[in-house]
């Protein structure tokens, strides 16, 4: 398909521009002005329409079928959702308002959405506060981990080191490493679970803190995971918890419960905000009690006259993380969200994620190996061990998947489990969807047996085929230039 | 049950298919974790939540003529942004871990980051982050990885927001963060020559800065490249529908806040944060890339590329630990750019500062307000002096229907009696007479 500059034609325009209405037309010096024009395309509106109706078709989202990309929670987004937060009652607010004089007055609606949110947050996840600024889950880790710091300075504590279990998410060690603390890999058990033993060998005065997901990234809850709190509590170490993984027990356990002192959410996975092709997300975080004086400013109070306000004076906070009060579009449909849930539809949300994973699981287990076979939560990794050994790789059996009509599950990772296919079907998917997946899956794992090429040959359905990497990595060609 | 498909019968048969209970599907888990009932309001139903959320929508004031930016502005969006960036083939999707399903993302990605190129005059530009704030907080941490130093140069003509933002994330880092102060309206030449040495990793100034002057900083990439240390700039894109480009003055990363091309404020966020830079700092950039290549048969096609970077892989050695970002938001500036075109984008950046002139010639004829700046270029954004506080007037002036500017005060020493107006192409000759009218009657 071709790019959008080469359907340009020299003088089509896609945006009649009002005429100015001014008399003035400024003539800028010269010298601060460029050369000539930016070479961007010069289409119709029309020609704009049809570009990326025809790049939309060449997409795969929740809404065209199966999506069980683990970890990532590809849950149904819900199309109320997108309706309220296009209300031009919040689309058209502009962020500085309520920094004028008066201007919280003009506001109260946004800020109501955001104190509230705070509110459901705090009681959903066993917190004492929130901040709703961090725009994604790794934006999330890197504030908390910086609260993190902010707390043992103010105890004069001297801190280097971070704990984080070899099966977590690139993103843990990543932000803790960029807040400027040593990471410290924890190897997993043979259960896949957070080794104690290990933690108990590795803690020490040093240890600012533990990062845990919880259930992990196999889809295993931990039940010693309040032992591993308790153990970095008493080096006055604090726990992380990673909540990407929340909607497998929301609802049901709160992580504060659990002995966490930091909480993140990714609300694009379970509170289903649309994940956008890679974002926008949301990341806000909690805290516990002893935290909260730490908390990004501003954050949104409530006065006794029942009016909502912006904080700013908070003298131990971290500081501004964002420039405002992070992705309120975002934050606005998770809202709109819990609100339709309530404590029933939330325990609904983990039981109905937990059911289907195990019944994906139950129902493959003949046919995949399946390195930790306990019940899992909300997710399943099998290792495609078997068919490698007939040649067919994870990456082909995604490919198969893909020709199927299905979206392939999470592959390579974790990276402690060889051949990994990660699958999270979430609560929104019904038996028959998951039977025709199941039978896909079955019917993959016999091809690989008796007929491997017909697998390693996928896809066929797509309109281009298997892309080369390296060339793409070698010859890099990351921007058409004019 | 929103949301939910299967039936109680379902779930029945599928727990009895497999064998188990619904007590067994939660066995793992200490009874002691489980914790009942939670305080929540009761669960409404689609009309109950639009309806209550119409109603808090409604007490937000939008009918206020927007005279206010400090970066984030106002601009008129073209109907066929929404209407394309709102098919859910796009909007659904996860970030394009399997391109033969995902061409649509990274071709749009792909076509992004060269409209970013473009616009910039710069080399290479990655899929997105999350604003302009932590975009220039990441071009600054490539700076300091890139030269292996740890002094950075910052002018206060920055965007005071994202100064505070950068002063948080520097904190616990070993790095001297040196803030000089601008001189009558820009980048203070003379006072960060005297910063700049073998330590510094980077200066960075913004253009049009947050005064709305606008500057040339090809003296200061010379000053700087000839110490070894790098230019970052800040810059508003729709100001290069006309303004010299950071690739020309010879900046080696340029950052920057996308709301602009095709966003709604939608009070502060989800924005854009877009970064490019030179050819040879591109294993340097955080965050996702999208090259171009081929499939077995010839067809060209997309992919994630240059990895090894990354969170995914590298770990707690990555560039960032930048995951999502704001593709959908990448995807809306491109349809943006894409309608608007290269005559279109001259178009709005010029009847900006048109505009921008006008209102200047309109509101410094009005008796009392004077520019702070001595004669200085200005694009869209200009600082005006009053004779009483700047706040104590907008809010006046808020009660007239204009949210006529921002208090300079927030930020700045010594400018109590500023304002900082903003003036889009959306706005016309008619409202920018009656705010000069109704400044006028409030002074
Ligand atoms: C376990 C885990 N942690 C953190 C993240 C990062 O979240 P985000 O992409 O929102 O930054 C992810 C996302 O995939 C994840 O799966």
């Amino acid at each position: 398909m071709k790019l959008v500059f080469e359907k340009s034609v020299p003088g089509r325009r896609g945006l009649t521009i009002s005429k100015s209405d001014v008399s003035t037309s400024i003539n800028l010096k010269a010298d601060l002005l460029r050369d000539k024009p930016a070479e961007l395309p010069e289409l119709s509106e029309l020609d704009v329409v049809r570009h990326f109706t025809e790049l939309s078709r060449r997409n795969f989202g929740v809404d065209t079928n199966f999506y069980p990309l683990g970890s990532c929670t590809m849950k149904y987004n819900p199309k109320v959702a997108e309706r309220i937060a296009a209300y031009p009652g919040f689309a058209h607010l502009h962020p500085l308002i309520p920094q004028l004089r008066i201007g919280g007055i003009l506001t109260q609606g946004a800020l109501q959405v955001l104190y509230e949110t705070d509110l459901l947050l705090r009681e959903i996840c066993g917190m004492a506060g929130f901040t709703m600024q961090p725009m994604a889950g790794a934006h999330g880790e890197l504030t908390g981990i910086m609260m993190m710091a902010a707390y043992h300075k103010d105890r004069g504590n001297k801190k280097t080191t971070v704990l984080i279990p070899d099966s977590a998410h690139g993103t843990n060690p990543a932000s803790a490493a960029i807040a400027g603390y040593v990471v410290k890999a924890v190897p997993s058990d043979d259960n896949g679970l957070m080794d104690l033993a290990k933690v108990k060998k590795m803690l020490n005065d040093e240890v600012a803190g533990v990062m845990l997901t919880c259930p992990n990234t196999l889809g295993l809850f931990n039940p010693h995971v309040r032992e591993i709190c308790d153990l970095i509590h008493s080096v006055d170490g604090l726990a992380y918890y990673d909540g990407a993984n929340l909607n497998a027990i929301v609802g049901k356990v709160r992580p504060g419960d659990l002995g966490f002192d930091i909480v993140h959410l990714n609300l694009h996975k379970t509170f289903a905000t649309p994940h956008g092709g890679g974002g926008p997300g949301a990341g806000p975080v909690g805290v516990v009690e002893k935290l909260v004086d730490f908390l990004p400013v501003s954050i949104v109070v409530k006065r006794e006259d029942g009016t909502y306000a912006l904080e700013y004076k908070r003298p131990k906070s971290i500081g501004y993380i964002a420039p405002f009060y992070g992705n309120f579009g975002i934050i606005l449909r998770a809202y709109v969200y819990m609100l339709m849930q309530g404590d029933e539809g939330l325990k609904r949300i983990a039981e109905n994620a937990v059911l289907n994973a195990n019944y994906i699981k139950e129902k493959l287990k003949p046919h995949y190996d399946l390195p930790h076979p306990q019940t899992c939560k909300h997710e399943c990794v099998f290792s495609a061990t078997r068919q490698a050994a007939k040649g067919v790789h994870g990456i082909d059996i995604a490919k198969a998947i893909i020709d199927a009509g299905f979206h392939p599950p999470t592959m390579y990772f974790p990276m402690i489990v060889k051949e990994a296919l990660m699958i999270e079907p979430t609560e929104c998917e019904s038996k028959e969807t998951l039977d025709a997946f199941i039978e896909t899956m079955i019917d993959i794992a016999k091809r690989a047996q008796t007929d491997p090429e017909s697998v390693t040959d996928c896809p066929k359905t797509t309109p281009v085929g298997r892309l080369d990497e390296t060339k793409a990595a070698r010859e890099l060609n990351i921007a058409s230039l004019a | 049950m929103p949301y939910i498909s299967n039936t109680d019968e379902q779930r029945a048969a599928m727990l009895a298919e497999i064998g188990m209970t619904p007590d067994d599907l939660f066995a793992d888990v200490p009874k002691e974790f489980l914790c009942g009932k939670l305080d929540l309001p009761e669960a409404r139903s689609e009309q109950q939540v639009r309806d209550h959320l119409a109603e808090l929508a409604g007490k937000n004031h939008i009918h206020l003529t927007c005279f206010l930016g400090g970066g984030f502005y106002d601009h008129f969006i073209p109907s066929a942004v929404y209407a394309l960036t709102s098919r859910s083939e796009f909007y659904t999707a996860y970030t394009p871990y399997q391109p033969e399903v995902s061409q649509g993302t990274l071709q749009a990605i792909y076509e992004y980051q060269s409209m970013i190129c473009r616009l910039t005059e710069m080399d290479v530009s990655n899929a997105s982050l999350y604003d302009g704030g932590t975009a220039l907080y990441e071009a600054m941490m490539m700076a300091l990885s890139a030269t292996g130093r740890n002094k950075i140069i910052i002018d206060d003509s920055v965007n005071p927001i994202y100064r505070v933002m950068i002063q948080s994330y520097t904190r616990n880092l070993k790095i001297e963060l040196i803030e000089t102060q601008n001189e009558d309206g820009l980048a203070n030449r003379e006072a960060i020559g005297k910063q700049l040495d073998d330590k510094t990793a980077a200066i960075i100034v913004q253009n049009p800065n947050f005064f709305g002057c606008i500057d040339d900083f090809t003296d200061l990439s010379e000053m700087a490249h000839k110490k070894g240390a790098l230019v970052i700039s800040s810059v508003y894109p729709i100001s290069l529908g006309i303004l010299k480009t950071p690739g020309a003055m010879g900046v080696d990363i340029a950052t920057g806040e996308g709301q602009s091309l095709g966003m709604p404020m939608s009070f502060g966020g989800p924005y854009l944060g877009f970064i490019a830079t030179r050819k040879p700092l591109v294993r340097k950039m955080p965050g996702r890339i999208v090259g171009q290549t081929m499939d077995a048969q010839g067809r060209c096609g997309f992919v994630l590329t240059l990895q090894a970077r990354e969170q995914h892989i590298r770990r707690d050695k990555a560039t960032s630990n930048i995951c999502s970002n704001e593709a959908l938001c990448a995807l809306t500036a491109l349809v943006y750019m894409s309608l608007l075109g290269k005559e279109g984008l001259r178009e709005v950046a010029q009847l900006c500062a048109d505009k921008a002139s006008y209102a200047y010639q309109k509101l410094t004829s009005i008796p009392g307000v004077t520019p702070h700046f001595r004669a200085k270029w200005v694009f869209n954004e200009m600082v005006l002096d009053l004779p009483c506080d700047a706040a104590d007037v907008i809010g006046r002036l808020i009660e007239k229907g204009f949210a006529a500017g921002f208090p300079l005060s927030r930020y700045y020493k010594g400018m109590e009696n500023s304002i900082l107006v903003a003036v889009t192409e959306k706005r016309t000759k008619q409202q920018i007479g009656m705010l000069a009218e109704a400044l006028e009657a409030v002074l």
